[in-house]
């Protein structure tokens, strides 16, 4: 729960993640950071920046270029009495550990019948639009939302960075932390002191009354773009900002779609087989008799992420595709 | 060379290879009866090295285990009523039958975990050597894995860190010959997998997996190097499985021959032990007979206690999916 935040200053996200893993390192002696380039270098993002200086080097741990090992110390030292966070660089580096995340840290409390803990907390980086490519850029929360066992959660502001990352390393339980590298630095109000969002609770970013936008990740800021434009059309947009897809808040988003009956998703990740779908499925199963429309996805195509900018800006989803299909739903 | 080890030590090793033996006599047989579901991965053949490493850890140190995992937890000091239950599939198992064969654990007695995934378990025991050496505590991890898994990318990558930061590991290969049901020369260009800790900055050391004396040994020099803060060893046993991959008979593969079988007989490291204790007048046949007897009790007691033991609720299917 959150606790008294009388001072706040402005910080970038990058700036929040550090400051949200500093607390977790301040609040738990069992507490540390391992992956690769998190000591030295400070992350090739710079989010663990100046934290060696300040832990000491018991605290923050470069590892080798091996995925599945730093994953393996997690899952390992975390059932053994540590709070460990693990950072996995780059989120398309799942594949070089999706065995130690899917079959080993989701799965081995229940395996164990309920002996073990695994407060895992992962630290990974998502989102395109840098022009890194199909291996660099992607966003994959569906993979590991599939995963009974996991938590997940992606922040979309500075707030929200610090205030999960502390929710997650508080939880007894596997939590993976999506940030979204184009938000790094984006600068919003961050309370000094620590503080936790409630994992499993949507967050309400833009109350309306007659339609909802529910917008994942730093899809969160593309979709209050385009409330603001949908307004000449007499749509008043709720927007909806999930922030835990793991557990999902289904209660917020079928409120809202109980009281505005036309609903739109939109997420960076490839349309087909997103967790778009999941959420339409949900509103449509709880929410079937208020929709006055078919719920509508926005996503990016199937395809893997281009290299040109030329093609990444027609990839990733924005305000004017979030319109446009808010408009063809709407029949406007 | 003369053997500096009790002789209740030694008693200790052959008891607990006799639990592993007829443990594992039983569960294959109540597998092909149809009483125990699902596949059962029988440790016949390899008790040797279990009990060789096992001796020296006591329940703070942790150990990951294979999916051939019941003789680690039986000579971790697992009890036969709770393993049996867990078979089963029972409420009362270790695991609340949520688990079975392939996941049998239990955290108080330093068991992370038979491992269904072949190479699952050395990332893991990293992890919990991590753990040991963050928490300044003397304790120490051993992974178990086959073969098979030594050539699965998360053993090198753990071989490497482990070796990068020097931590408290044994990595104990039973290497029995076959990745499931490929001969190691099919599986890979090494004859000696103990070669492999060249790369990883770590000794390697091989050892006869059928002598248990020879594996009691080498293991306890390999764990005092790692409690002493000298860093991860891989030890490499020379062992072999009496039975298929999979339960006793398998699919009836012939993938091997029957003369390969009885030679590997014929070093049945439980007689082997036991013929060395009747020389020395530590352990007369007559007392070895007395604990198989004693042994196969308690088996048949467990049998009893997982056959009388209630199935899981269904209200417990979604119960530790979270903390």
């Amino acid at each position: 729960m959150a606790e008294a935040q009388s001072t706040t200053r402005k910080l970038p996200y990058v700036a929040a993640i550090t400051d949200g893993v500093r607390a977790v390192l301040k609040e738990f002696d069992n507490a540390f950071v391992i992956g690769e380039d998190v000591a030295g270098a400070g992350s090739v993002y710079g989010y663990y920046n100046g934290l060696l200086a300040e832990f000491g080097p018991e605290r923050i741990y470069d590892s080798p270029i091996s995925e599945e090992a730093i994953v393996g110390v997690g899952v390992g030292a975390a059932a053994t009495g540590c709070r460990p966070i693990v950072d996995l660089m780059f989120m398309d580096f799942m594949g070089e550990c999706m065995d130690e995340i899917a079959n080993q840290l989701a799965k081995m409390r229940y395996m164990f019948g309920g002996s073990a803990k695994l407060p895992v907390t992962m630290l990974t980086m998502a989102g395109a639009g840098a022009s890194l490519a199909a291996q660099h850029s992607q966003s994959l929360e569906a993979w590991v939302c599939h995963v009974p066992g996991l938590k997940v959660v992606m922040p979309t502001t500075p707030y929200d960075a610090k205030g999960l990352i502390i929710a997650a390393a508080r939880d007894d339980n596997p939590v993976i932390v999506i940030l979204n590298k184009m938000s790094l630095a984006m600068t919003g109000e961050v309370p000094v002191e620590p503080y936790s969002i409630p994992l499993g609770k949507a967050n309400i970013v833009r109350p309306g009354t007659n339609y909802t936008i529910v917008a994942l990740g730093r899809m969160l800021h593309e979709a209050l773009k385009a409330a603001e434009q949908l307004k000449e059309f007499g749509i008043d947009a709720e927007v909806i900002d999930p922030r835990t897809l793991q557990p999902f808040d289904t209660t917020t988003v079928v409120e809202s779609v109980k009281k505005t009956h036309r609903a739109l998703i939109v997420h960076e990740a490839v349309r087909f087989g997103g967790f778009g779908g999941e959420i339409a499925a949900q509103i449509q199963e709880e929410a079937f008799d208020y929709l006055d429309a078919p719920v509508v996805r926005v996503g990016a195509p199937f395809s893997p992420v281009p290299f040109s900018p030329a093609l990444e800006a027609h990839y990733v989803p924005n305000a004017a595709r979030i319109v446009a299909a808010a408009k063809q739903q709407l029949g406007l | 060379m003369t053997i500096q080890i009790s002789d209740a030590t030694l008693l200790d090793l052959h008891r607990r290879m006799v639990r592993i033996r007829i443990f594992e006599e039983a569960a294959g047989k109540l597998m092909e009866d149809g009483k125990i579901p699902g596949a059962l991965h029988l440790y016949v053949g390899q008790e040797a090295v279990a009990a060789g490493v096992m001796v020296h850890l006591d329940n703070a140190d942790w150990i990951t285990s294979t999916h051939r995992g019941h003789g680690h937890l039986i000579a971790k000091g697992g009890a036969f009523d709770r393993m049996f239950a867990e078979l089963f599939g029972r409420a009362t198992g270790y695991c609340k039958g949520k688990g079975g064969s392939m996941h049998i654990s239990n955290m108080e007695l330093g068991m992370l975990g038979a491992n269904g995934i072949v190479g699952g378990g050395p990332p893991i025991a990293v992890g919990a050597a991590f753990s040991n050496k963050f928490r300044k505590t003397r304790n120490v991890a051993c992974t178990f894995f086959g073969d098979g898994a030594s050539n699965e990318g998360a053993f090198h990558e753990a071989a490497n860190m482990a070796g990068l930061y020097r931590l408290p590991i044994v990595f104990v290969c039973e290497n029995n010959g076959y990745g499931e049901y490929t001969a190691q020369a099919n599986h890979q260009a090494i004859v000696d997998i103990a070669d492999r800790a060249a790369g990883y900055g770590m000794p390697g050391v091989i050892v006869d997996g059928m002598d248990a004396i020879a594996v009691y040994e080498a293991a306890g020099a390999a764990i005092e190097r790692a409690r002493r803060g000298e860093g991860p060893t891989l030890l490499e046993c020379k062992t072999y499985r009496y039975y298929d991959h999979v339960g006793v008979r398998g699919m009836g593969l012939k993938y091997r021959t029957d003369e390969e079988v009885a030679y590997w007989r014929g070093r049945d490291p439980i007689r082997l032990l036991e013929s060395r204790l009747a020389e020395q007048g530590i352990l007369s046949a007559e007392a070895a007979a007395a604990v198989h007897a004693e042994v196969t009790y308690d088996v048949q007691a467990g049998i009893a206690f997982a056959e009388s033991s209630p199935s899981p609720d269904p209200s417990a299917l979604l119960e530790d999916v979270y903390a």
